[in-house]
């Protein structure tokens, strides 16, 4: 059975590292030292050990470490008391070992000794029989041997001319000298085999290869240097701002070393925390057997790009996420053997994940051949759980039908099963994803198949970043989020920033791309009178937007400091960082950023974002009105020239005045208007209602506001409204063709006076 | 008796004469550049870059309800070290450090208002004047009042 040589790699050093604190653990114990504690660890290596032998199929060394276990447990258990007889069986077993791990590190196999003498020894004292003296068979007695073995320190310090000596200077030769006189140096332990009637000399002091090309270091340490070599970078580039105004060409020179070295320093630091994925993945195998039989299915476990690397500190933080992909790709998406082959599938499914580089971004892609999440039943789940309205889920495009499983509650399972369909889960894989500045994405074909793609960024330490100038201070902005950058020259100051009530956007690539000016968002007073405008185009999860700032510099490496827990529920920033000139730079975290402005924006844009202006230069006969819908598909239309903004409100934010109801608006009362009957007068905060949300179209008649609750905004279309019919309808203005369907056009000025009539007679009431 | 001998670092805020226990103090710094959080509360005053390491600004004026110091008077800074970082205190002057016996303590006077009323576990009359005992872990846990983010126009 090939095996990856990776894990065997790792299981040699593993076990290099146990072999030598048995040695010493062994010795402890027979001294009487921290008898309970050491016989607990010298187990639990041992047993380790095993686990490891049988895992990885070298079955020698599995049967000889069971036979060890076996004495060890009895031993544990107090069944057996800690002869200097054991203690040696117990080393021979340990030498026998390290000799059988040397035979894997060269051959691969654990070796052609069986140990039998030794094996029949442990068993002997396990059952705790008398070894008749002709078997033991060892050229020293085994007392005197472990009294060796016990004083090979002070026997080294008090020998110095010591064959050991020599050995750990210069291993080779001593290897070879022992093996040709068969010399019985202090530290060497012969064990003789009956069977095969050979002797093997494991002189302890010669270390394996594998053992010696690896250390074994703590995170921390790797971390204070990583943390030292970020000082350094910043050191750096502080330097070579200096050279730059330098005429000093030999200082120009050292400084140009400088760059470089620590540039390759960076990296190797930054390689050191590097892992392969496959640590993460190398238990997959194991879950994905256990959990397939548990559901009674057949699923194949596809890996691609196992050796793809990564940083620790990524791998720990996608770990979770990971495998709850994994546990839901097997549990909801891939069927039953019979259910496959009722769909022409074969029984056996296919989970295939797969790990690469792409542009500075680690991709992990999970997917399975299953049955596709059906876009239906989400809705359906998302409506009965509360998460949606009726008119809201009939207005969900397909992809985002399909990224409701990332809210919270959202599960298509009826079924709860100890593995998944509790309906937690998806929201904490998309949260713990987007921690570390990653995305998911989904993309499912019922019946076909579903594939999670994670985007993750290869290290959190170090980024590339583009700083922009706000109000005289500096700030970060990822580049990983970053699209474009736009600049609005002259004229195009004025032209190319458009108002949509409030809100500024400005054409970009056929598309509406929302404006968000830093300086407001970070609580400034925006000033706009520049002979140029710098839009900074981001990406914040599926949105996109456009950051107004003052000025754009140039782009760095930056080191991500986190920032003090005082200051972390500020959602804009995700953490600070030191410039070349010593400064504090804030980091801007885009989609926090996005949350506090688009958020508001989003709103508005509902409907409008996806729209072309296919007409640059709106005609003076054609009119830009609002689409809506209700409940019932009735369309109406509300001219853009009376429409204020368009929100989103949760239903619990309802109050009433008598019967009227409103909604508290910016420090203002609000009417509401209930055009299409969509509100009706319940307790407030009943759990069906408390999580559904409204939209509404704030209508201004230049002095006073009301809210029309609408079901669902459609639109902002320029069309010259010419085929119309008078209604007889209050508050309508006309009827048209809007898009080839009736559509009746509100008259916001006749909704503004009935509802303010409305409000003093309730007002006269009370 | 040794066990009840505090050394304090002393600074002064508004004429007022505090102390924190010296060993909860790094160092002091002379003012340095400070970069503004925007959105923070106000007591916070920014983030400055001492040696490689970034520590957040914390003005004691403004979390003791002092009034702010004149724009030309630049504050020092009693660096101290916390569990998430590097903190400093920005304070008006630095005294001596003083030695003083924990059993001396006062309760604090009754005259004084405010945050600061909560922040000053007692006082020590030595010769000259009384010596104020910051409780720093109070003062460094913002409470809820004090972490509120200032009121910022809405964005449209």
């Amino acid at each position: 059975m090939p095996l990856p040589s990776e894990i065997i790699q790792e299981f040699l050093v593993e076990t290099h590292d146990s072999l030598g604190r048995l040695d010493i653990e062994l010795v402890a114990l027979e001294k009487g030292e921290a008898k309970s504690a050491t016989l607990g660890s010298v187990f639990r290596s041992v047993h380790t050990l095993k686990g490891s032998a049988g895992f990885l199929g070298f079955q020698k060394l599995e049967s000889l470490t069971h036979v060890a276990e076996s004495l060890l447990s009895r031993l544990r258990d107090g069944k057996l008391a800690v002869t200097v007889e054991i203690v040696t069986a117990l080393l021979a077993t340990v030498d026998a070992v390290r000799e059988m791990l040397r035979s894997i590190e060269l051959t691969g196999q654990d070796g052609e000794q069986v140990y039998s003498e030794l094996i029949a020894r442990l068993r002997a004292l396990t059952a705790n029989e008398e070894l008749p003296a002709a078997t033991a068979g060892l050229p020293v007695t085994p007392r005197d041997q472990s009294v060796d073995l016990a004083n090979t320190q002070s026997f080294l310090l008090n020998a110095p001319e010591s064959p050991v000596q020599k050995s750990l200077t210069d291993s080779q030769p001593a290897r070879k000298s022992s093996r040709k006189t068969r010399s019985k140096t202090a530290s060497d332990v012969i064990v003789k085999s009956h069977d095969t009637d050979s002797e093997i000399v494991v002189p302890q002091s010669v270390s394996s290869k594998v053992a010696d090309s690896t250390i074994r270091l703590g995170v921390d340490r790797v971390d204070k240097m990583m943390n030292l070599v970020t000082e350094l970078v910043l050191s750096r580039n502080q330097i070579m701002q200096h050279t730059v105004v330098q005429t000093n060409s030999s200082l120009a020179v050292a400084a140009r070393n400088l760059n470089l070295i620590t540039s390759e320093l960076q990296e190797s630091v930054m390689k050191m925390r590097m892992q392969p994925i496959s640590n993460v993945w190398g238990t997959l195998p194991r879950v994905v057997r256990d959990l397939s039989l548990e559901c009674g299915k057949r699923v194949r476990l596809v890996m691609e790009g196992a050796d793809t690397e990564l940083d620790k500190s990524v791998l720990e933080a996608i770990k979770d996420p990971l495998m709850h992909l994994v546990r839901n790709a097997i549990d909801h998406g891939i069927e039953t053997p019979a259910a496959r082959q009722r769909h022409g599938k074969p029984p056996e499914g296919c989970l295939r994940l797969r790990a690469y580089h792409e542009s500075g971004h680690i991709h992990i892609e999970i997917s399975d051949d299953g049955a596709g999440i059906d876009g239906a039943r989400v809705k359906l789940k998302a409506r009965e759980s509360g998460l949606l309205t009726p008119a809201q889920a009939d207005s969900l495009s397909e992809e985002s039908v399909l990224s409701l499983i990332f809210l919270q509650g959202v599960s298509t399972r009826d079924a709860v099963s100890n593995l998944s369909g509790r309906g937690v889960g998806m929201d904490v894989v998309k949260s713990n994803v987007e921690r570390i500045g990653g995305l998911v994405d989904v993309q499912s074909t019922l019946g076909v198949g579903t594939t999670f793609k994670l985007r993750i960024p290869l290290t959190l330490a170090i980024i590339h970043a583009l700083l922009v100038t706000c109000a005289g201070e500096r700030y970060a902005v990822p580049q990983t989020s970053m699209i474009e950058l736009i600049r609005l020259d002259g004229e195009r100051v004025k032209t190319g920033i458009e108002r949509i009530h409030g809100v500024r956007v400005h054409r970009y690539r056929g598309k509406l791309l929302p404006l968000v000016s830093l300086t407001q968002v970070l609580g400034g007073a925006d000033e706009n009178d520049g002979e140029s405008v710098n839009i900074v185009v981001l990406q914040a999860d599926q949105q996109q937007f456009g950051l107004i700032v003052d000025r754009v510099n140039d782009t760095q490496e930056i080191v991500v400091k986190p920032l003090n827990k005082l200051l972390r529920g500020i959602s804009c920033f995700t953490g600070a960082t030191i410039l070349g000139d010593g400064q504090v730079a804030l980091i801007l975290d885009v989609t926090g950023v996005a949350e506090r402005a688009v958020g508001d924006v989003r709103q508005q844009m509902a409907g409008i974002a996806d729209v072309v202006p296919e007409v640059t230069t709106t005609p003076q006969d054609t009119q830009q009105v609002v689409l809506v819908t209700g409940p019932h598909g009735e369309r109406m239309a509300v001219p853009l020239s009376a429409v204020a903004r368009l929100e989103e409100f949760p239903a619990t934010k309802i109050e009433w005045t008598g019967t009227r109801p409103v909604i508290q608006y910016r420090d203002q009362i609000l009417p509401l208007v209930d055009v299409l009957g969509l509100l009706d007068r319940r307790p407030s905060g009943t759990p069906s209602e408390s999580s559904l949300r409204m939209q509404v179209v704030v209508c201004t008649d230049g002095t006073s506001r009301v809210g029309l609750v609408v079901g669902r905004i459609l639109d902002i279309v320029t069309d010259p409204l010419l085929v119309r019919s008078s209604s007889a309808r209050e508050h309508v203005l006309f009827t048209a063709v809007v898009q080839r369907q009736v559509t009746e056009v509100l008259n916001v000025a006749s909704l503004i006076s009935a509802s303010e009539a409305e409000m003093l007679a309730a007002g006269a009431k009370t | 008796m040794t066990a009840n001998i505090v050394q304090f670092c002393t600074f002064t805020l508004d004429g007022l004469w505090f102390g924190v226990a010296v060993d909860r103090v790094q160092e002091i710094v002379r003012h340095l550049g400070l970069t503004p959080v925007p959105l923070a509360p106000p007591v916070i005053r920014g983030l400055m870059n001492l040696r490689g390491q970034i520590v957040t600004a914390i003005d004691l004026r403004r979390r003791l309800d002092f009034p702010d110091r004149m724009t030309n008077d630049l504050p020092m800074n009693v660096v101290i070290r916390t569990e998430d970082g590097l903190v400093s205190l920005l304070v008006d002057q630095i005294g001596d450090v003083v030695v003083v016996e924990t059993d001396t303590r006062d309760a604090p006077p009754p005259t004084l208002k405010g945050a600061a009323r909560e922040l000053i576990r007692g006082a020590y009359q030595l010769p000259n004047r009384l010596l104020l005992d910051l409780d720093l872990d109070r003062a460094l846990a913002l409470d809820a009042s004090q972490s509120t983010t200032r009121p910022t126009t809405k964005v449209s």
